[in-house]
């Protein structure tokens, strides 16, 4: 009997150590591989996670190994974030790094290590189309936990190599499966920060991995350009933000928008925030291709909102035109707008910018 | 205990009471160079070689933050030191000297026969880790003016976590562990009998074996070579293939991820590693590698396969059948 081999990504975590266990139950030769990614300032992808999952790999009795990627990590991941942050968006660097980085680059080394997929403890499920015979990216049974939004850019190629064994099951069941296996990260607690930003302090990891290309101090302004005050470097701000803008108003504003081009904040009330649309980037269709024309979609602007009703239009430069039923708030430039169909994602792409 | 001691003079043609016991080469060679940290007075300077093992170049990173000033003599391509520009290196207050015979990584053997009687002749001494060349070379210190000699015992055979300083007469020493009279108060602390017993029985069993060793190490590693160069196209040997142990070969697989190949091998039934071994992760790639003029791309390309014990022809074939793909997998991989 030939085993399928399949290398599962394990994190520490007691998700991923459950995926990496359901398969060795279901018969696959598992192989266990834990990404060094982030140094150790990091949070998790640490070294002690890697000790964890180790142990996991033993008690599974499964191969194990440590991958070093920390440069590539830097060069893909951290450093464009940065980047991002200083030209004014507000990136969200676990995406790039779930569905680019960890697939591309555990995708290779399961080729060189003759294993035909790869294993995740996402929380999203993969199916097949029965009209076009394409796989389609689908969210979790468990609604709370789903995250088929962080692999949106996952293609047809990618997905036939993708195995989510964690898609059917409830955070609960997956809690309870570790207790019965007697893993030792059955009671660890859930990560929730970037892991290579400590404390949820944003401003101070760019200026950490961009020492020498800070923006400066520049001007709060109003949207009639009127100057409010005074900010220290635009990095320190995202859209939506209400707290530590340092103004003296009756109203509660919200940064609105970021100018980097005159190192500006801008800023308004609840109502200006509401965006109509928005203009995205290179737009990643799970399908392969975009559809025809513009097509009915519920629109995620951000893993954690609820998705809002639009209509979303394939442009011929390979972006898309996202025209929200109803004004959405904190629309923000470097995040992703991730459109769904029912069940199933339909795919999405970073927001260019917000359409007033 | 005793026993062991004279095992391992035997192999080495030194003196019984030479011989003090430690846990292993790392523990030998920051001993070695104890001698240098409490000589009191002003720091001297010691010259070593720029493709050390980091048992010796953390504790002379450690005496040049006390002041010491340590002139790290650059090898060639081949790896090699230039006999000549070590002694160059001395200076009047050089108070030692301490290289790495056989370099762990890629197994190239140091002209000691010329830089030690050189050494001697000028009145500096100087500490040799033999740690790879020990049972897969004849060290004769009757004959090669050594002052102090690091061993490990795994590296031929024994077990883990023993080894030792064979301490010659007249060679400047402190112990490193302060405590009780062992060892002639050379090294504090009960001694791992089991450990130095088995280090011991690898000495004698080497001192017997070694002609018949060399010839077969020498034979398998060769058959790998050959194998390689004549199956993988874009492979390149690091170092030098004359001056080298008997056991070792490191090769540069162009565009494939060492570590890749460590970990396929490894689900092959393979044991073999990258050239920098660091458990921790580190990304710094080989600084032998480095010192010998390679780029980081190709020392993060490069494999060290050992011979030894265990392994024989078809296990040497098994190798060869295996990796022509899993090098064009994972340059596969690294061009996707």
């Amino acid at each position: 009997v030939i085993r399928e081999r399949i290398v599962v990504a394990m994190s520490g975590g007691v998700d991923s150590s459950v995926a990496a266990a359901l398969l060795v139950e279901a018969g696959c030769e598992a192989i266990g591989v834990t990404l060094h990614l982030a140094g150790d300032a990091s949070r998790c992808c640490s070294l002690a996670d890697a000790d964890d999952a180790r142990r996991v790999a033993e008690r599974l009795g499964i191969p194990f190994y440590l991958a070093n990627e920390t440069e590539r990590f830097r060069t893909e991941v951290t450093e464009p974030f940065a980047d991002a942050y200083l030209a004014g968006r507000t990136p969200l660097p676990c995406l790039a790094c779930n569905s680019r980085f960890k697939f591309r680059h555990l995708l290779a080394r399961a080729r060189v290590f003759g294993a035909s997929a790869v294993a995740t403890g996402h929380y999203a499920r993969v199916d097949r189309d029965p009209e076009t015979g394409g796989l389609r990216l689908r969210r979790a049974a468990d609604r709370a936990k789903d995250q088929s939004y962080f692999l949106y850019e996952l293609g047809q190629a990618q997905l036939a190599a993708a195995r989510f064994p964690l898609g059917d099951l409830t955070k609960a069941e997956v809690r309870a499966h570790a207790r019965r296996l007697g893993l030792g990260t059955a009671e660890k607690p859930e990560s929730q920060e970037i892991c290579f930003v400590p404390e949820g302090d944003y401003a101070a990891a760019v200026e950490r991995l961009r020492p020498n290309a800070l923006p400066g101090e520049g001007e709060i302004v109003d949207a009639a350009g009127r100057v409010l005050g005074r900010h220290g470097g635009i990095h320190r701000f995202t859209v939506g933000q209400r707290r530590g803008l340092g103004l003296a108003s009756d109203r509660r504003l919200y940064v609105t928008r970021i100018d980097a081009a005159r190192n500006r904040v801008v800023v308004g009330d609840a109502e200006a925030l509401g965006a109509r649309g928005a203009r995205l980037g290179r737009v990643s269709w799970v399908a392969g291709a975009p559809p025809g024309g513009a097509v009915r979609a519920e629109v995620k602007v951000r893993y954690r909102h609820a998705g809002a009703p639009a209509a979303v239009e394939p442009l011929a430069d390979g972006g898309a035109r996202v025209l929200f039923d109803a004004p959405v708030a904190a629309v923000a430039p470097g995040q992703s707008a991730v459109f769904y169909a029912g069940e199933y994602v339909l795919g999405g792409g970073p927001i260019a910018e917000a359409l007033a | 205990v005793e026993r062991a001691r004279a095992e391992v003079a035997a192999l080495l043609g030194a003196e019984p009471e030479e011989v003090v016991f430690t846990a292993g080469a790392t523990e030998a060679n920051n001993t070695a160079l104890e001698a240098c940290r409490r000589a009191g007075g002003r720091p001297g300077s010691v010259a070593t070689s720029a493709v050390e093992h980091p048992s010796v170049e953390a504790p002379l990173a450690a005496l040049e933050a006390a002041g010491w000033r340590v002139v790290r003599v650059p090898v060639d391509a081949e790896g090699l030191l230039d006999p000549e520009a070590v002694v160059a290196a001395l200076a009047p207050d050089t108070v030692l000297v301490t290289l790495l015979w056989g370099n762990n990584e890629t197994g190239v053997l140091q002209p000691l026969e010329r830089i030690a009687p050189r050494l001697r002749e000028r009145g500096v001494p100087l500490h040799v880790d033999a740690t790879q060349c020990v049972g897969k070379l004849g060290v004769d210190l009757r004959r090669l003016p050594v002052d102090l000699l690091s061993l490990s015992a795994h590296k031929l055979g024994g077990p883990k976590g023993v080894g030792c300083l064979v301490v010659r007469r007249g060679a400047p020493f402190a112990p490193l562990l302060l405590g009780g009279p062992q060892e002639r108060r050379r090294r504090g602390g009960t001694e791992n009998v089991p450990g130095i017993a088995g280090l011991g029985a690898a000495c004698a069993l080497a001192l017997r074996e070694l002609p018949e060793r060399m010839r077969g190490f020498g034979a398998l590693r060769d058959r790998l070579w050959e194998g390689i160069r004549e199956k993988i196209p874009r492979a390149r040997r690091n170092g030098s293939a004359e001056r080298v142990l008997c056991n070792t070969v490191n090769v540069e697989f162009e565009g494939a991820a060492g570590e890749v190949l460590v970990q396929a091998l490894d689900l092959e039934g393979i044991a073999v590693s990258t050239g920098a071994a660091c458990a921790s992760g580190s990304t710094h790639p080989s600084h032998v590698l480095a010192a010998m003029g390679r780029s980081p791309q190709a020392a993060r390309s490069s494999l060290r396969f050992s011979v030894g014990h265990g392994v024989d022809e078809r296990g040497i074939d098994r190798v060869l059948a295996v990796l022509p793909d899993l090098v064009a997998r994972a340059r596969e991989a690294e061009a996707s």
